[in-house]
Formats: C-alpha cells, sequence, structure tokens
C-alpha cells in the first residue's frame, strides 16, 4: 500500500501510509485505540476506497470494489467481533461465503465439508465441521473464522486484534498455529499487546493518529522501545511497592453461596476479606465465579447464604441503591453495556449514580450548569479524548470509555472498588493511567477489589492475590510469595 | 465532502419523497376515477383555509397531542404502550362515572374532579401492563392489547346498562350512549368546536419536557429505557420507573378521553376514541419522542384525519381511498427520514458523483 489517505468527517484517519509485506511475512501493525489500524486494513480489504494512494500485489495495481474483489485477489480477513450465525453448524456457516459449492438454488455440503475437513487438517486448525456456533468457545470460534478464510482461498490473511477476547493459553495457542502457517501464508496482525508482536511478527509498523511513526524489524527492538514510540513517550507500569499499612478490615465476606444465571453453584461458600488501602488480585481463568462475585458485592446478585459485611454493615441482598449509598464504587465487566448509557452523553452518564444529590440536583430538579462544570472538569483531569460533553458516550473508543467509568467512580470519592477487568482491550496508554489512578486511590486509604485475568496486571498492584477456582478461594497469598509458576498451578485447580 | 453538496443531498431526498407520495397518491386517486389535483386540494390545503375548518382540525390534535406525549414518555423509559386505545376508554367511564354521579356540585370542583377521574382510570389501565412487565417480564404489546380488548367491551357495556340514557328506555330507540352529561364538567369553548383541552395539551407539552429533561426523575426514566442493564448497575430501580412511566402515558391518554368528553361531544357515545390510541403512536413516533416535536406532528395527523372526513362530500371521495393514502405518504416520509440520516448512504452518493466527474474530465 502506497500513500494512502483517508478522511472521514472532523478527521485524517490515515494520513499517507505506505507498507508492504512480502511472502511469508509477518507484519505487526501496531498502535493505541483510534490510531487507525483497523481503518487501513478496511481499505485494503475494499470496505472503504482510500481518497489518495494505491494499493499494489505483485506490483499490479489493484481496485477492489468491495470485499468479494478482495477475496478474489487471495486476501482474507478475521475481524475482531467474528461474523458467525449462532444457531448454524460450523459447515454450514462456511458454506454462506462458499460460492464453489453453489450450483443454482442447490448447495453441495457434503463438498463443502471436505474442504473444512481438509483446510483443518491441512493446517492444523481443530474445528468439528459439525458443532453449531453457540457450542464454542470464543476460541475454537476464532478457529472457525480462520477456517473459513483459508477456504475461500485466502493467501493473505489480515486478522484484527485476534487476541482480543481469547484467554492466555488460547492465545499461546494461537500463536503456534500462526507461526506454522507463515510457511504458505503472508498475515498482518493488528494488536497492542507487545509480547505478541514480539513472539510472532518478522516486521513492526506503528501507527499513532493515523501516520505511521515507525516500520522496522521487529527482532531489533525491545517490547519497552516499540511501547514508547506507540504512545510517543516511555511507558513505564507503575508498581505497587508501598507496605500496606494494616488498615482494619472493610470487606469481609463470609461462606457466601451464590447462583449462576444458569441456576448453578457459582460461588461455594466464598469467604474473602479485604483491608482499607490495600489492593487484593482475584486471580483465575474466567468462569471461575468472578461475575458473580463482583455483582453479588454490590446487590446485583441474590446471596442464597453466607454474610457480606462492608463497614460493619450487613449488605448481601441489599439493593444496589443501598450498597452504593454505603459507598461502593463498581468498575463492571462490560464496560458498554454495564459501565455506562451508550445513548446518554457523556455528561449525562458522569451523574448515572448522582442524578438525585447535590449539586446535581436540588430537590429533584436538575441543575444543568453545575453537569457541565463537572463534565468540563472530569474530562480535564481524566484526559478523555472526546469532541464535547454532549457526544453519545458509546461512540467513544474503548479507552476513553473507561476513563468516562473511573472519573465517574473515583469522584464520587467511595471507600471501596471492584474493579472487574480494568484494561481488558486497552492500550498501553490507557492502561498506565487507569493503574495510576488506582495506585492514587489505595494510597488514599480505598480498598479495592481487582478482578483481572491478566497475570502481570494482579501482580505488579496487588498487596494480596486471590486465587479463585470453581466459586471459592484456593488460597491468598502475600505479594511477596506469588509468582507466575505458582498463581498458574492455583488457577488450574491444584492445591498448593 | 462540501457543505453545498449536504445541502443539496438533502433538498433533492426531500422533494423525491414529496414526489413519489403524490404520484402513488395520485394513481389511487386517477383508478378510482377522481379529480386528483381537487381532492389534494381539499384534503392538504382547504381545512387552512378558514376558522371552522382550523378549528376541527384542531380539536382533533388536542386528544392525539396528549396521547401521544404519553406514549414518549413510556417509549422513552423502554416500554412501548400500545395500549392508548384501552386507557382512554377507561378514562372515558371514570369522567362520565363523577359526571353522572354529582351532576350538582359546581363547575370548579366538579370539572376538575371529573378529570382526575379520568387521570386515575387511565393510570390504572397503564399501570397493569408497567407492573407485569417490571415485576414477571410479561411483553408489554401483549398486555397491552388485550387490555385494549377488555376496556372497549366494558366501554361498550358500561353504555348500554349502568350509563345508558333514561330517555334512551323511555322512548326505545336503544341508542348506547349516556344522557347528555351536565354543563358543570363542560370545558369551556374559544370558537367553534374548538375547546381550552388545546391549552391543556400545551402545558402538559412544556410539563414532559421539563419532567423528562429536566428533573432527576426524567433522568432515571431516560436512562432505564436507554440502557436498562447501566441503569441498574447504577443502582437505579428500572422496575420502578418503567412501572412509573406506564402509569404516566395511561393517565395522559385516560386525560385525553376526559378532555375529548368535556370539550367536544359532552356525553359518552359509541366511537370517541377514533382510534387515537393507535394513531399516538404514529405521532409520537414522527415527532421523534420529543414534546416539541408531537405538537406539529399531532396538528399534522389531525389535518389528514379531518381532510378525510371532508373527501367524501367536497369531492366524492371515499373517506377510505384517503386513509389509503394517508397511510402511503406516512411510509414515504418515514423511508425519507431514515434516508436522511444515513450518513454511509449520502458518502456513498458523493463518491458516485466524484467518480462521475472524473471520468467527465
Amino acid at each position: 500500500m502506497e500513500h494512502i489517505s483517508k478522511r472521514f468527517p472532523g478527521v485524517l484517519a490515515s494520513d499517507d501510509i505506505s507498507i508492504s509485506v512480502g511472502e511469508g511475512e509477518v507484519l505487526a501493525l501496531v498502535g493505541e485505540n483510534g490510531a487507525g489500524k483497523t481503518t487501513l486494513m478496511n481499505i485494503l480489504m475494499g470496505l472503504y476506497q482510500q481518497d489518495e494512494g494505491r494499493i499494489l500485489i505483485n506490483d499490479e495495481e489493484v481496485h477492489f470494489k468491495g470485499p468479494e474483489d478482495a477475496f478474489k485477489a487471495g486476501l482474507g480477513m478475521v475481524h475482531q467481533t467474528y461474523m458467525l450465525v449462532h444457531n448454524m453448524t460450523v459447515t454450514e456457516n462456511i458454506a454462506l461465503g462458499y460460492k464453489k459449492a453453489w450450483k443454482g438454488i442447490h448447495l453441495d455440503m457434503k463438498k463443502v465439508r471436505d474442504k473444512v475437513v481438509e483446510v483443518s487438517e491441512h493446517y492444523g486448525l481443530a474445528v468439528n465441521p459439525d458443532a453449531y456456533i453457540w457450542q464454542l468457545s470464543v476460541g475454537e470460534q476464532q478457529k472457525v473464522e480462520l477456517v473459513k478464510t483459508l477456504c475461500l482461498g485466502a493467501r493473505f490473511l489480515i486478522l484484527d486484534e485476534p487476541t482480543s477476547a481469547l484467554t492466555p493459553q488460547e492465545v499461546d495457542e494461537l500463536i503456534v498455529l500462526l507461526h506454522r502457517m507463515t510457511s504458505e501464508l503472508s498475515i498482518i496482525f493488528i494488536s497492542h499487546k507487545l509480547q505478541e508482536v514480539k513472539a510472532l511478527s518478522n516486521k513492526v509498523t506503528i501507527l499513532r493518529h493515523g501516520k505511521v511513526v515507525f516500520s522496522g524489524n521487529t527482532d531489533d527492538y525491545s517490547s519497552e522501545e516499540i511501547a514508547a514510540k506507540m504512545t510517543g513517550h516511555e511507558i513505564i507500569l507503575p508498581k505497587n511497592n508501598e507496605k500496606n499499612e494494616n488498615g482494619e478490615t472493610v470487606l469481609s465476606i463470609k461462606d457466601i453461596v451464590v447462583k449462576s444465571d444458569m441456576d448453578t453453584a457459582a460461588l461455594d461458600h466464598l469467604s474473602l476479606d479485604i483491608k482499607a488501602g490495600e489492593i487484593v488480585g482475584l486471580a483465575g481463568v474466567s468462569g471461575n465465579g468472578q461475575r458473580e462475585l463482583a455483582e453479588v458485592i454490590n446487590g446485583l446478585r441474590k446471596c442464597e447464604s453466607g454474610s457480606i459485611s462492608f463497614f460493619g454493615n450487613e449488605i448481601q441482598n441489599k439493593n444496589a441503591e443501598d450498597i452504593i449509598r454505603h459507598g461502593m464504587g463498581y468498575i463492571p465487566e462490560e464496560r458498554n453495556t454495564e459501565g455506562i448509557v451508550p445513548g446518554f452523553s457523556i455528561k449525562e452518564n458522569f451523574i448515572l449514580k448522582d442524578s438525585t444529590s447535590a449539586p446535581f440536583a436540588h430537590s429533584s430538579i436538575m441543575n444543568g450548569k453545575a453537569i457541565d462544570e463537572n463534565a468540563e472538569s472530569l474530562i480535564r483531569k481524566f484526559d478523555v479524548r472526546c469532541p464535547g460533553i454532549n457526544t453519545a458516550a458509546g461512540s467513544l473508543s474503548g479507552g476513553n470509555i473507561q476513563k468516562v467509568i473511573l472519573a465517574r467512580e473515583i469522584e464520587r470519592k467511595p471507600k471501596f472498588l471492584v474493579a472487574v477487568y480494568p484494561t481488558r482491550g486497552l492500550d498501553m496508554g490507557a492502561v498506565e493511567f487507569i493503574h495510576q489512578k488506582l495506585l492514587e486511590i489505595r494510597k488514599s486509604g480505598v480498598g479495592i477489589l481487582l478482578i483481572s485475568e491478566e497475570l502481570d496486571e494482579i501482580m505488579d498492584l496487588s498487596d494480596r492475590i486471590a486465587v479463585i477456582y470453581k466459586g471459592s478461594i484456593q488460597r491468598v497469598l502475600d505479594k511477596a510469595e506469588a509468582t507466575r509458576e505458582n498463581l498458574g498451578i492455583l488457577m488450574a485447580g491444584v492445591k498448593l | 465532502m462540501t457543505k453545498g453538496f449536504k445541502i443539496a443531498f438533502k433538498a433533492v431526498i426531500i422533494l423525491l419523497a414529496v414526489v413519489i407520495a403524490f404520484l402513488m397518491a395520485s394513481v389511487i386517486l386517477w383508478i378510482i376515477g377522481a379529480d386528483v389535483s381537487a381532492t389534494f386540494y381539499t384534503i392538504c390545503l382547504e381545512p387552512l383555509t378558514n376558522m371552522l375548518h382550523l378549528s376541527e382540525v384542531l380539536i382533533r390534535a388536542i386528544p392525539l397531542c396528549i396521547i401521544a406525549l404519553g406514549i414518549s414518555v413510556a417509549y422513552r423509559s423502554g416500554i412501548i404502550n400500545i395500549g392508548a386505545e384501552g386507557q382512554m376508554s377507561i378514562g372515558l367511564l371514570a369522567f362520565t362515572g363523577v359526571a353522572l354521579a354529582f351532576p350538582d356540585v359546581p363547575r370548579p370542583l366538579l370539572l376538575p374532579l371529573a378529570l382526575l377521574a379520568s387521570v386515575i382510570g387511565g393510570g390504572v389501565w397503564g399501570f397493569i401492563p408497567g407492573i407485569l412487565k417490571a415485576k414477571l417480564n410479561v411483553s408489554e404489546l401483549l398486555s397491552t392489547v388485550m387490555l385494549n380488548y377488555i376496556a372497549a367491551q366494558f366501554y361498550s357495556l358500561c353504555l348500554r346498562t349502568i350509563y345508558l340514557d333514561p330517555a334512551e328506555q323511555v322512548y326505545g330507540t336503544g341508542t348506547p350512549q349516556s344522557m347528555r352529561l351536565t354543563d358543570n364538567v363542560w370545558l369551556g369553548r374559544i370558537t367553534g368546536r374548538l375547546h381550552y383541552g388545546i391549552i391543556i395539551a400545551i402545558v402538559l407539552a412544556v410539563l414532559v419536557f421539563l419532567l423528562m429533561w429536566k428533573t432527576s426523575m426524567g433522568f432515571k426514566m431516560r436512562a432505564s429505557g436507554s440502557g436498562a442493564r447501566a441503569a441498574r448497575y447504577a443502582g437505579i430501580s428500572v422496575g420502578f420507573y418503567v412501572t412509573v412511566s406506564m402509569v404516566i402515558s395511561g393517565a395522559f391518554a385516560g386525560l385525553a378521553g376526559g378532555v375529548e368528553l368535556a370539550g367536544v361531544h359532552r356525553r359518552a357515545i359509541e366511537g370517541i376514541t377514533n382510534n387515537y390510541g393507535f394513531s399516538g403512536v404514529v405521532v409520537a413516533l414522527f415527532g421523534g419522542l420529543h414534546p416539541f416535536g408531537i405538537i406539529p406532528a399531532s396538528f399534522f395527523f389531525g389535518l389528514m384525519i379531518y381532510g378525510a372526513t371532508l373527501a367524501p362530500t367536497k369531492v366524492g371521495v371515499p373517506a377510505n381511498i384517503v386513509q389509503v393514502m394517508q397511510g402511503i405518504i406516512i411510509i414515504v416520509i418515514v423511508t425519507a427520514q431514515m434516508v436522511l440520516s444515513n450518513d454511509y448512504f449520502r458518502d456513498r452518493v458523493w463518491r458516485r458523483i466524484q467518480s462521475l466527474r472524473k471520468k467527465e474530465a
């Protein structure tokens, strides 16, 4: 791609970008959220047309009018959100795009199935062609997407943040798989996780604000150097090095039993104590009761038995409003649907929990000026990048949405904070910012329950680390005794 | 993309919509052999030519406006009220009941009392689907439609039994209607049949605006409607606000019934609801679910409903045909609105034009 430029209303999404990928090469396209990575790939796939510049394949200029043309030229893209029909089987899903098997209105399912089996064996992508999509885990669904793209004859793969929804084990597996595929394919992959970039790519190109700021061979640079080039400044993720001052226990969970949505036991006699001014990291493979624990503490899920004591008050089975009034802060797992009302403006989302209290309302009449001033000051203080305080919060990027939530929760001066996957899918700059803020409020004496899948995050920030497995706490480790290895073993369910 | 193109694009789409709607309606008129231009004049312009016609348009807009305001409150709070027809019937019954029971109470007391009764009646009829949705997640589409049937039959029953005009029994004509209500419950008239209900409608529009956008309660209701899950996580009792919004919605529909009785009919007869409950849904959406959009939208619909009644006598076109034309016009306008709000489509058109220009050059 040479000198590609693309303008959207108000932004220059691609500014004179040139990249090239050779046969069998892996190019990592790196950059913060909103740097223009996905836009560039959508231009390559014919989803958007560039305003300037040209695309060359084997030295021939091509013009893609739509994704079909790109498929024909051997390009295939796996999107960040998978495009699969859930109540159809793997074979049926692939048949949807596999034109060779269509004869008039007749569809040769056997031919499709054979092709699926052939491709999955050839590349070592184990998928069951007769499984329904809803039966598959996210990692398996991604393999289906890969098989689908390869069945369509792709010789050149584009992967948009392929690891963002995968567990650490699945990520490792994917990297091995992709490595093997490079013997026959060229790959561009979009990411902002630097370990993966280092592990997989030959070349790296860094975008910032729609411009190429760096290109080079991956092996010549360290992760830190790449990170610094990506954000434009040196990234040093803050660490919790201070001594825990032995505050008093503020949240005490005793023997609670909670059911999941499927009516099975999600939390099984779980107990955990957290003190003021400490961060307790909850490590575990997702799906072991983390969501339910956060929800039961915040009054969003019924507690079948056991007790939760919060500053001496029993809060189990109290409603969410009461618990918020007691001083609980919460960064929920799903930032787009649980953390913000997407259709509401930024300023309205800032006061979601305080629409009845001063200064935003006096005897139920809302004070527009106070709401505006609050929003103006928060977007400055938390560096929320947005066109204005009246912008719909749902139109912001993930990192900025998370900053909106963080700003709201911290400015309410909570006595305690439950943070669930606070940095999932965010770029390094945003992660750094959020970690700093969490450590700041810890210092001010707030207890924090940090639920995360990222072991580095947990080990960097926590005073103590609790490992959850099948709804109960395996063990609570002090920061000093925790290592990646012993946490991994505990997470897998082995008692130490 | 230039600014000039954006304006031109908008103008072309609107013009195209008008032309398409006009052509389709003309074809229908041409098939039934009517005078096309005279018909359009009668249903679109003639109602605006004198005060008498205009007041008839307005008295149809009043109940539409009040009902649509209520529906917009519910819609914004995440519940779709298609039961305004039934809520209005219950409002009519409650209003009539009070008027018949206390004919001698003086007007300053009786009129507000009767209107209050219609508010409560409609509110109760809205509360039922609201609480069912909040507590048991019963679909409001189902419950409101069923309650419409029940209310319609109950209304019909009352007109034939306890509310039946004693005079009808004496003469045996058997028209199902109440006696003429005491003038202590009448709303005054401004000109023709136009009554002071118009003031009530406008005041309510302002109140709804203040409620939804300037109070904490409205904020919580809108949050519940816009993102129920996030609202719940922020400690807002979504179920409570959904129920409240439905009570408000029902109360508005009930009040529309009371105002219609007090201002226009002044006795309970069949057919007062006149499908206002359903048209109200269209008016609410047409007005962008905003009070200040609903006011013009209800005027427009009032005009169309009245136009349909003029057509048979003036130009010999049956009212049914006019309704068919109106259906077409509404669909075309709504489609045009959607096209206008689709920026990607505009972008595509812009690119197409650019590439054509390049070819020419």
